[in-house]
């Protein structure tokens, strides 16, 4: 009992970083259906500017530790740098393209993947490098027995929080209605004088930036970063947003959590050898059994 | 108000409007009847610049050239369109549709006052406000697409088919609520229409389309007794 509760609350901090990395998936989908496969590497952006951040901030810190403050502020960092990437790419790389085929952009996103991986490791390195120590890992909650860390704590509030702001400004602001708008109906959306343009960077800032706090969680809780980490977790997340439904967003969260829970109890029960096929046997299933994923469904208009 | 001067639109080798010029002058109702194909909705589109026009076209609109301004810039300007389909947006509800309408206006202290002038010409969409737009009756939906419309405070209106897929009674109530809304708000208003009978009977003045050129116009009341548009338009033999 006591390690199915330590399994479950694992499986939901890795599952909220994947959540949180789907949402960019699905919500860029909504707007332009396309899959954005560059989208894992700017989470490995995100690692990656935590962990200079971190280098030319932390050392202020007496403890070694940075404050809760100062982690704050670097995770608001790399979520800023990561949505100037998305907004740049977008506009540099995606919008010239907006008209040809659909394949065209697909290939041109796998290409920015291989870019940003590779110009990485040009970069930064290949070798891995350890991420800094943000916040120290005091074991806070004893559940029936079961220790569950701090940083993992902190992973599931923060991406909880997050989450919740998304879901606020998707729901309650004008640019988040405009962008159900556009979403729907590109056109009808730019005939109520709704810049389509601004609402498509806009959703690319949000969804990379949201990647970039994943990479910063994600550093939190395994310090081990290098440029072609965003490969597996971008692949992952890709099958979280296409189980919840590719293009709705409760369902882009609700996958991140399934396939956070199921691979970490994979690993825990059966053997740590199967965690990644896991995710990639769900998709199988999905794409067989129930292609519109968990929550999406086929919209059906009167006429 | 709007002048269209000579505007051609291609798709691809085929020329789908063949250089028609349209003036439709403040506070009036002018309309565009043809069959189906006729380019009616391809007019308007590049009117609002959803889709391209060819070189050499001309759209004014307040004495300013928007034949290359982008479809949201002509919206601001006061132009705005209510397309053919209605285009509802089906995911968000009533009042959603209609804050995308006011998307561009700043003074929000208005919208309630604007609401309540919408929900006095079209009291259903009150009853449905807090309804996914998709759940509407075409009708409805048609309601909605024109209040979306006003909700951007526009000083004219494009409507492309209104009667398009409406129980003809319907058809009816919307039809006068367009003359309502020319006559109380002194709208510029250019509709689209297939329903000849109908638009001429609401329309100053009227445009015959046919296979991308314009072959009549004249008056509404004097199309309505041309022999040919009866004939051609009116189910007339």
């Amino acid at each position: 009992m006591t390690e199915f509760i330590q399994q479950v609350f694992n499986g939901l901090s890795l599952g909220s970083i994947y959540a949180l990395i789907a949402l960019g998936y699905t919500m860029i989908y909504g707007i332009l259906r396309f899959i954005n496969f560059a989208h894992g590497d700017v989470f490995m952006i995100g690692a990656f500017s935590g962990y200079y951040l971190g280098i030319i901030f932390a050392f202020a810190s007496v403890s070694g530790f940075a404050s809760l403050g100062m982690a704050l502020l670097i995770m608001i960092g790399a979520m800023v740098i990561c949505g100037l990437l998305g907004f740049t790419v977008e506009k540099l790389v995606y919008k010239p393209l907006r008209k040809s085929p659909k394949l065209t952009i697909l290939i041109t996103a796998i290409g920015v993947s291989l870019f940003l991986e590779y110009g990485g490791q040009l970069v930064f390195g290949a070798d891995p490098k350890s991420f800094p120590s943000l916040l120290e890992n005091k074991p806070v909650v004893n559940l029936a027995g079961a220790v569950i860390g701090s940083n993992p704590l902190v992973v599931l509030v923060t991406a909880g929080i997050l989450m919740v702001g998304l879901r606020l400004i998707v729901m309650k602001t004008k640019i988040g209605t405009a962008m159900r708008a556009v979403s729907y109906n590109p056109t009808a959306a730019s005939l109520m004088g709704i810049n389509i343009n601004a609402v498509i960077s806009f959703t690319f800032i949000i969804g990379s930036s949201l990647a970039g706090a994943a990479g910063i969680l994600y550093g939190l809780n395994y310090p081990s970063i290098d440029p072609l980490m965003g490969i597996l977790p971008g692949l992952k997340a890709f099958v979280a947003a296409v189980l919840g439904g590719i293009g709705n967003i409760p369902g882009a969260a609700l996958g991140g959590m399934i396939i956070g829970l199921l691979e970490t109890f994979v690993t825990g029960y059966i053997s740590p050898t199967y965690r990644d096929a896991i995710a990639f046997g769900i998709l199988i299933l999905i794409l067989l059994f129930k292609p519109t994923g968990l929550l999406g469904k086929k919209e059906i208009e009167k006429v | 108000m709007l002048k269209v001067e000579n505007l051609r639109v291609n798709y691809g080798a085929i020329n789908a409007i063949k250089g028609i010029s349209i003036d439709v002058p403040e506070k009036s109702i002018i309309t565009l009847i043809g069959a189906n194909g006729a380019g009616k909705t391809t007019t308007l589109r590049a009117i609002s610049n959803i889709v391209k026009a060819a070189e050499g076209s001309k759209v004014l609109y307040d004495g300013k050239d928007i034949t290359s301004l982008p479809a949201h810039k002509i919206v601001e300007m006061g132009l705005c369109q209510v397309p053919e389909g209605r285009l509802i947006f089906a995911n968000l509800t009533v009042k959603e549709n209609l804050d995308m309408g006011a998307y561009l206006r700043k003074d929000k202290e208005n919208f309630a006052k604007d609401l309540d002038f919408i929900f006095a010409i079209f009291p259903r969409l009150k009853e449905r406000i807090k309804q996914p737009g998709g759940t509407l009756s075409g009708g409805e939906q048609q309601m909605l697409a024109i209040s979306r419309a006003l909700m951007s405070k526009p000083k004219m209106l494009l409507l492309d088919e209104p009667s398009l897929g409406i129980a003809p009674l319907l058809t009816k109530t919307i039809f006068e609520k367009i003359v309502e809304i020319n006559k109380t708000l002194g709208m510029t208003i250019l509709l689209v229409e297939q329903n000849a009978n109908l638009a001429l009977s609401v329309a100053n003045y009227g445009y015959v389309l046919e296979t991308g050129r314009i072959i009549l116009e004249g008056p509404a009341k004097e199309l309505e007794s041309n022999p040919e548009v009866r004939k051609a338009y009116l189910g007339e033999t």
